[in-house]
């Protein structure tokens, strides 16, 4: 009654929302890169907001399932395939006993994304699901995984309504270049009017540093009044620290809870899983603005995934069809 | 007292800096408004992580926005924190220093040039104030290491040190919450879990905290250690004024 895994693909892990509430003691919060991709998989399921699911990166693994159930596959285009035949993203996918889900590699973004109906059996941790493979807690063992694996789920769920409504239009990540939005500061002081204007106006590449930690960028040096060093403070999910060096590190899901680096600006929310779903060599732009913007653009989000969801709870076009057709054909009888 | 600045963070987190200098009374303040942000309970604030001269508050923008929980914080920051600050909690931590428990307290002492039982005895002679936790786990920075016992690290860091290893780097001494390569030099061990995922607290302490480490005999430990092992072992907590 589960998942078997045989091929654990590049860096597979159970990640949610992430293990929120234990930062202060030193632990990274974790949890998803990209959570819109997240959401979306989960909401296609009609599963809690933070129910797990398996997050795989750049290559993604192949899995067996021992029963039936329903799955939903979002984030980057990993191609996916089921016993051999391409299978449709941000769709609500039956999956039989027996059937092998194998993904590809990214062929657009970098994270992949998979819900499933009858949840994945891993115990909660402080609160969490989360895989944090650092400090070797939560998810699967602490672990990424590996071939051999087996999850099993928690419950029977293979019945959704309005099954065939269950299909959202999908999310691209084949840009190569991205704008990426930011709030400037908490230590935007620290850095030299030119230094803040060589941030805000130049080109940055993504090197191959760039994993759940952090991703580090390469580009025009930064530069700062005196120094970049701070008093360790705490680091948020986008923060964009520059080091002495000059070239700007964005802390990701697995950062460290504190950091002594000086941070320019930090990632809008809603931009911060266009940041993960980059790829190394890939280009970004920062643009400044307001944080009050940088919350409307996340209420719109929230609206928008809202809208979503109702989407997928309306009978769909040839279901209404049918039924109408029939009353039409109703009337004739009676 | 320097004046404290509320910096923005993103969408969702303030950044509270409280003065740019490590001392026990920007740490005192922090942990006071810490305190009283529990007591107040400010609607939509999701985590609150103090360090050694700010606080980060991750808060939901869809509960909260920007405008108002800046508001709530700039009349929260107002308030004179004195009650909380009367609080203390000094956490006895039994360590069995020297012999294989703590290689290198030879290293101590030969560069402090002192003997190993001076160096036991100024180095448990102290609360020590926690002024935050991070980069392991229930890692606690502590303060107020004497100069006599300042030693650098080791310049060959270990692949692998115990967790429960006490040890000193520079200024700083602390112990080790699990396994982890570093180089501090190690004086001794306890036999206390300062971190386990298993309890319902996994970790004992929190920022504002003291920590006294009381030398035990390698039996004691030992006896120690089996009561931990069973769930047992309770820490000695001394609570009182500052």
């Amino acid at each position: 009654m589960g998942i078997r895994i045989l091929k654990g693909g590049m860096y597979t892990t159970v990640q949610d929302l992430g293990r929120t509430g234990y930062q202060s003691q030193g632990f990274p919060v974790a949890g998803v890169m990209d959570v819109r991709s997240f959401k979306i998989a989960n909401l296609l399921l009609d599963n809690p907001e933070n129910e797990a699911v398996l997050e795989f990166t750049l290559i993604g693994p192949t899995l067996e399932f021992t029963s039936a159930t329903i799955v939903a596959i979002t984030g980057g285009d990993f191609q996916p395939e089921v016993n051999g035949e391409p299978a449709p993203m941000y769709t609500a996918l039956y999956m039989n006993k027996g059937d092998i889900l194998k993904f590809k590699s990214a062929r657009t973004g970098s994270r992949g994304y998979i819900a499933f109906s009858s949840y994945l059996d891993i115990p909660v941790v402080m609160g969490s699901r989360c895989t944090n493979t650092k400090s070797g807690i939560g998810g699967f063992k602490g672990r990424k995984l590996q071939a051999g694996d087996y999850i099993n789920f928690r419950i029977k769920r293979r019945y959704l309504p309005f099954f065939l409504s269950r299909k959202l239009e999908l999310d691209e990540f084949d840009q190569e270049e991205a704008e990426i939005r930011v709030i400037m500061g908490p230590q935007d002081d620290m850095f030299s009017r030119q230094g803040i204007e060589t941030f805000l106006n130049s080109e940055y590449t993504v090197t191959s540093d760039f994993d759940r930690m952090g991703c580090r960028l390469e580009g025009p040096f930064i530069a700062q009044k005196e120094t970049s060093d701070i008093i360790s403070d705490g680091t948020v999910f986008g923060s964009v620290q520059v080091p002495s060096h000059g070239k700007p590190i964005i802390l990701l899901a697995d950062r460290q809870t504190t950091g002594g680096y000086a941070k320019i600006a930090t990632v809008a929310s809603v931009d911060i899983p266009k940041v993960v779903q980059r790829k190394t060599d890939h280009k970004i732009r920062f643009r400044a603005i307001t944080v009050e913007e940088a919350q409307e653009l996340y209420l719109k989000e929230v609206q928008e995934l809202d809208g979503m969801r109702r989407i997928i709870h309306q009978p769909c076009k040839e279901v209404l069809e049918c039924r109408l057709v029939a009353k039409r054909l109703r009337k004739l009888f009676e | 007292m320097q004046k404290i600045r509320i910096l923005t963070a993103g969408d969702s987190s303030l950044l509270i800096e409280f003065g740019k200098e490590i001392c026990p009374e920007t740490n005192r303040k922090i942990s006071a408004t810490v305190q009283l942000m529990r007591e107040q309970h400010i609607e939509g604030v999701v985590d609150v992580i103090p360090a050694f001269c700010s606080l980060l508050i991750n808060y939901d923008p869809r509960v909260i926005s920007y405008k108002e929980i800046r508001k709530r914080m700039q009349a929260l920051l107002k308030v004179d924190a004195k009650a909380g600050e009367q609080r203390k909690r000094v956490f006895e931590i039994p360590v069995c220093y020297g012999g294989e428990y703590g290689p290198d307290i030879a290293n101590i002492a030969e560069h402090a040039g002192l003997s190993e039982e001076e160096v036991i005895q100024i180095h448990s002679s102290r609360d020590y104030l926690i002024y935050m936790l991070g980069f392991l786990p229930g890692f606690t920075y502590l303060g107020g290491l004497d100069e006599r016992i300042h030693t650098p690290r080791l310049a060959n860091p270990r692949l692998k040190i115990n967790a429960g290893s006490v040890g000193i780097a520079g200024s700083q001494t602390g112990i080790y919450p699990l396994d982890s390569p570093g180089g501090w030099q190690l004086m001794g061990m306890t036999p206390v879990k300062t971190y386990d995922p298993n309890r319902e607290v996994p970790i004992l302490v929190e920022a504002g905290d003291y920590i006294r480490f009381v030398p035990v005999d390698e039996a004691e430990f030992k006896r120690i250690k089996e009561a931990v092992d069973r769930g047992e072992y309770q820490c000695v907590v001394h609570e009182g004024e500052v």
